[in-house]
């Protein structure tokens, strides 16, 4: 186990990098680093479905944020913040990692997982639904209800990208 | 349980680029990285230890695979998580071009 | 063929990107019409395909500029795609009643295992969602691209 510590380690310092560079394209590429790692982690915890999924998507998302920060005009970020504003977050922050450090240890061991459910899935998926991707046959079969709200999810922000981005009656703003 | 510490630092890094941050972008990214780390926190809880990848193979019976509930529903929300990502991109570009800035403090100044 | 080349250089990038564009795009479609078809054997499905399929249209739109992506998949039809990716999917669970409920499985013969033609709806169900996300992944993308350039032309 230990090249997850190695590659979460590396997401961390990732996102620290993306969080506080100034520079904003170098900071979008800093993200895509931590997507990409992010990947590798969803490989070696045996989930290929994943792994290939969020490369493609993370190259997508990738895209998408140059298209919107590249040649905006804005070189360098200047933010001083007071150091009030700091102080407070990082409180409210360590807070949080105390109670959540405190509650993990409702959660069953790293690798045991409690699969009550899961086992049914396991021992029936092949012979009721007769493929053999058992995450395929979760998604598309015994829980397809939560598949129609995704499609529903996506539907709604599809409508709302081309909602925002039209130009018809944006001709009378000065 | 270290690692899911780990996980939970990951988060709040993004938490932090949320609160603190002035520029939208930063604020996006911090709301990209909370998401992964949900996701990975997810794929964490549903690992067995010498488990195998949820895919059968022909003539051989496995019984030590990992969980595939959670693989499914962290599938879907990953592509949720791109089509609301450039839903706040396509905001932010808009906000962009009525007030020239990404700073979320001179917007709100201009706003009256 | 050489004055057509010299004027489509004004759109897009250069003649090398071009090049391996026209080499790469092809295989970069296979690939994901190989995933989506295969999503119920081997790891993939609708989703990651569908994301390469579009992923291969926005490649062109980047090489080659907007004009020619949008002659091989204009946004009327984009939103097409994803109308009928929605129906489509609807109309699958709304088919399960004539077993009983929705979203039933509902040949009664699965077929043999690790085949192409194998477990009922699964395989009808990633088309319909490739088609959704492929076809509403590229919509958001080229309205993207429109607006970057109507506010160039502003200014």
């Amino acid at each position: 186990m230990l090249e997850l510590y190695i590659l979460s380690l590396l997401m961390i310092i990732g996102a620290i990098i993306a969080v506080e560079i100034k520079d904003l394209l170098s900071s979008v590429i800093a993200v895509g680093a931590v997507g990409l790692v992010l990947s590798v982690t969803f490989l070696i915890l045996k989930a290929p479905d994943l792994a290939i999924t969020q490369l493609v998507v993370e190259l997508l998302c990738l895209i998408i944020l140059i298209q919107a920060t590249i040649k905006r005009g804005i070189p360098r970020v200047i933010s001083r913040q007071s150091f009030l504003t700091i102080f407070v977050t990082l409180t409210f922050i360590g807070l949080f990692l105390a109670f959540a450090y405190s509650s993990l240890r409702d959660l069953p061991q790293f690798g045991h997982p409690i699969m009550r459910v899961a086992n049914h899935y396991l021992e029936e998926g092949l012979n009721k639904t007769g493929a053999t991707n058992l995450v395929a046959s979760v998604i598309l079969d015994f829980r397809a209800y939560d598949t129609l709200g995704e499609a529903t999810v996506l539907f709604t922000a599809v409508i709302g990208v081309l909602a925002v981005l039209r130009k018809i009656g944006r001709k009378k703003t000065p | 349980m270290i690692i899911y510490f780990m996980c939970l630092i990951l988060f709040c890094v993004g938490l932090y680029a949320i609160l603190v941050k002035r520029n939208l972008i930063k604020i996006i990214i911090g709301i990209i990285i909370t998401e992964y780390a949900v996701n990975l926190f997810f794929i964490l809880v549903a690992y067995r230890s010498k488990g195998r990848a949820p895919i059968l193979a022909p003539d051989q019976i496995v019984k030590n695979m990992v969980d595939p509930l959670p693989q499914a529903l962290v599938l879907t929300a990953i592509v949720i998580g791109l089509a609301v990502t450039a839903l706040i991109v396509s905001i932010a570009v808009r906000v962009y071009e009525k007030y020239g800035t990404f700073d979320i403090t001179k917007i709100r100044r201009l706003k009256g | 063929m050489r004055q057509k080349n010299l004027r489509n250089q004004r759109s897009g990038m250069t003649l090398i990107v071009k090049t391996i564009t026209r080499l790469t795009i092809g295989l970069i479609l296979l690939f994901g019409i190989y995933i989506v078809l295969h999503g119920h054997i081997t790891p993939g499905g609708g989703f990651a395909g569908g994301v390469i399929i579009a992923l291969s249209f926005i490649h062109l739109m980047l090489a080659f500029g907007k004009d020619l992506a949008l002659k091989k998949l204009s946004e009327v039809q984009a939103s097409f795609f994803e109308s009928l990716g929605a129906i489509m999917f609807l109309t699958i669970a709304i088919l399960g009643f004539v077993g009983g409920y929705f979203f039933l499985n509902f040949f009664s013969d699965k077929g043999e295992p690790f085949r192409l033609f194998s477990a009922g709806i699964i395989p009808l169900c990633n088309v319909a969602i490739c088609f959704k996300v492929g076809a509403g992944l590229f919509a958001i993308f080229a309205a993207l691209v429109f607006l970057k350039i109507g506010s160039g032309e502003e200014k």
